[in-house]
């Protein structure tokens, strides 16, 4: 399954192009690189802030997993909802989030998504269906079944697409959830994004089943395993699960294989696993160096478009990361608000 | 008009409230453990399944956490889910979608959102359930910022709260005396609200303030009515919300009478009673006080089965008598 950079670019025009070149155009595929390079670019100034003291607490970074966030939410309508993780930062801007406001949260400022009181972990956009990230593994998958009960009820056409990670699915929360959501007929999209360690603990070590989609057969529901690092492989998947939602099929659970290739979070000294296995990684499944291969292999990109792509990505990281500084921080006085909400 | 007001039991006055909200609101819907065609473990729901049809009164799974997870994400979207515990005591099974999502999702997002959930809680001992089916946690959720936490006390209040909360645009907890289901009581019909945070005095008096929760209140009445006897006055509160507290009622009312006797089931310590203490120990109140504050709350042990000790767990009349005069006389 896993593809390979050597793999990569073998795709020929024709009969058998992937998904991804038989579904969009060329310029949504280039809005799709756009994305997963302003994710990358995000993660790393976020990293820098961080470094040089301009963000504080915590992050945990999505540096490698690019492909699953965009490909999943390629088939998403801004109506559609998701719900995230802590590592979720890739999910917010796959969605349609600006970094401007994405930085500004993590500077703590009062432009910020949460008006500084969330932060990297509590990341989110109502406004464009992303109902947040989330501190405690596996707590947005339930609410992510009742986001899709109220899309049935109120008979709206939205879809919900959950994310979490290997490690929440040894969680209960994610048992009683799935169960739910199939009884239930919901249209839902649980994505596991398997970077194969919860902190340091491997699926392997963690988990009784070797992949996790073998889980969607005790709820019933079909079990897709993509190569989370394969942006048309993941679209194709998500695309299929956001088609049986919306037709009232029920759920899905895709399991996305993939990796990270920063540390769990800001404090981690990556004991648990050789730098050899980190470099082959980044040498050889880059989820945005097998894109643009295929993208070029396809004639449908040149290396110039690639580089203005990259260019105008940074150029909106650098412009979000001022907008951040410049912003005003909240006041103390402020402190209690949004506790409950202010009568009308 | 109306002189004698028709009587409704407190679960009736429970399910009259559900009735008015889902026929005036197409977005509440009910949730629970067996409350469809069962009815729910004390008969709460009764046959509104039959009424109201699967969806809108929803069987869910034996899933605590997973259920309350599904009503808080269901109340950001747009539905007005009541989520009705089983009892009270599995809320341990939820604290994480009750504590760390429900209460906090608005504040996280910087008013983004708000969380319009119900959820249900058959509260307290009495029933010979014993440890894991009979305890009082609503000092647990009142110690969360984010949630609202009332203990009606009579079935008009236990209507009224319930609307306020099918109405109120944050998470409100509604603990349940389940020995207070088949009490009857004056309901008015229609449509109306018991405000959430405001106390009730139950009964005026001038020598003594009792503040009391939920089924102690009923304790503390009858008390009263054998101290009026010995020509003690006491003045009875009904506290109604654990968060937030009406302050303001309570001080007032110690100012008065000088003396202050908390009754409450949950257990003593760090209870609902050391807060309203705290709270009067920090007021303008504490210089009016001639004695010192007095707490009656429950046992610092478990729930047991045998009912002998089931009952001297929890504060009883007798004991509210003797705490009583022990404060008026001096004795204390
Ligand atoms: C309920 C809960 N337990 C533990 C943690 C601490 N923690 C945060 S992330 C994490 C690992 C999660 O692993 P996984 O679900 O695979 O997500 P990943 O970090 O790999 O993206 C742990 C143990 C937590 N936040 N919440
Ligand atoms: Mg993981």
């Amino acid at each position: 399954m896993a593809r390979t950079r050597a793999r990569a670019g073998t795709a020929k025009a024709g009969a058998n192009l992937p998904f991804l070149y038989r579904h969009h155009d060329k310029d949504a595929l280039k809005e799709a690189l756009y994305k997963m390079h302003l994710i990358r670019l995000f993660e790393e100034g976020a990293e820098e802030c961080y470094m040089r003291g301009l963000i504080h607490g915590t992050m945990h970074l999505s540096i490698g997993q690019e492909a699953s966030a965009v490909g999943i939410c390629l088939p998403l309508t801004d109506d559609d909802q998701i719900t995230s993780t802590h590592r979720g930062h890739g999910h917010c801007i796959a969605k349609g989030a600006e970094v401007s406001r994405m930085f500004a949260e993590f500077f703590g400022k009062t432009t910020g998504y949460c008006r500084g009181r969330g932060g990297s972990m509590h990341i989110a956009d109502v406004s464009k269906g992303n109902l947040g990230a989330n501190g405690i593994v596996g707590g947005g998958i339930p609410i992510a079944v009742g986001a899709a009960l109220s899309a049935k009820r109120l008979k709206n056409g939205k879809i919900v697409v959950c994310f979490f990670g290997d490690g929440a699915n040894n969680e209960g929360a994610f048992h009683e959830a799935l169960n739910m959501a199939a009884i239930w007929k919901l249209p839902v999209v649980f994505v596991c994004e398997n970077n194969q360690y919860g902190m340091s603990t491997s699926t392997e070590r963690s988990t009784a089943v070797k992949d996790i989609a073998e889980r969607a057969s005790a709820y019933a529901m079909p079990g897709v395993i993509v190569d989370g690092n394969v942006l048309s492989e993941v679209a194709e998947a998500s695309h299929e699960a956001a088609r049986r939602a919306r037709a009232g099929e029920g759920p899905t659970l895709i399991e996305s294989k993939t990796y990270r290739y920063r540390g769990h979070s800001k404090s981690d000294r990556n004991r648990y696993r050789t730098k050899d296995e980190i470099e082959d990684w980044m040498a050889n499944r880059d989820p945005i160096a097998l894109y643009e291969a295929e993208l070029k292999a396809l004639g449908i990109v040149s290396q110039d478009e690639i580089d203005a792509v990259r260019a105008a990505a940074a150029k909106e990281i650098a412009e979000g990361i001022e907008f951040a500084k410049e912003s005003p921080a909240p006041v103390t006085a402020d402190l209690e608000r949004y506790v409950y909400t202010e009568p009308a | 008009m109306d002189a004698q007001p028709r009587e409704l039991s407190y679960a009736q006055a429970i399910q009259e409230a559900m009735v008015l909200a889902m026929e005036a609101d197409e977005r509440v819907f009910l949730m629970g453990e067996d409350i469809g065609i069962y009815g729910g473990a004390f008969q709460v729901t009764g046959d509104l399944v039959h009424r109201f049809g699967e969806e809108r009164v929803m069987d869910t799974p034996i899933s605590e956490l997973g259920g309350a997870g599904v009503a808080v994400g269901a109340a950001v979207t747009g539905m007005r889910p009541i989520f009705e515990f089983q009892f009270s005591d599995f809320a341990t099974l939820a604290m994480e979608q009750i504590v760390n999502q429900a209460a906090k999702m608005r504040f996280m997002l910087g008013g983004a959102v708000s969380v319009p959930v119900v959820m249900r809680f058959p509260a307290g001992s009495g029933t010979g359930a014993a440890a894991q089916h009979s305890q009082s946690l609503e000092a647990w959720l009142g110690h969360v910022p984010g949630l609202k936490v009332v203990q009606p006390a009579t079935p008009h209040d236990a209507k009224g709260m319930l609307l306020a909360a099918i109405d109120d645009p944050d998470p409100v907890m509604i603990f349940e005396h389940k020995l207070l289901y088949k009490m009857k009581g004056p309901v008015p019909e229609g449509h109306y609200t018991v405000p959430i945070g405001k106390a009730e005095i139950r009964r005026e008096g001038r020598d003594l303030t009792i503040v009391a929760t939920s089924i102690m209140v009923h304790k503390a009445l009858e008390a009263a009515q054998t101290l009026e006897g010995e020509g003690i006055d006491v003045e009875v509160i009904d506290l109604r919300t654990v968060r937030p507290m009406d302050r303001e009622t309570v001080v007032d009312s110690v100012r008065k009478t000088s003396r202050l006797l908390c009754v409450y089931e949950g257990v003593k310590t760090l209870g609902v009673g050391a807060e309203v203490s705290a709270m009067i120990a920090e007021s303008e109140a504490f210089d009016f006080l001639d004695a010192p504050i007095v707490r009656l709350g429950g046992a610092e042990t478990p729930i047991p089965y045998n009912p002998e000790l089931e009952k001297a767990t929890v504060p009883q009349v007798p004991d509210v008598l003797r705490a009583a005069r022990d404060l008026v006389k001096g004795a204390r």
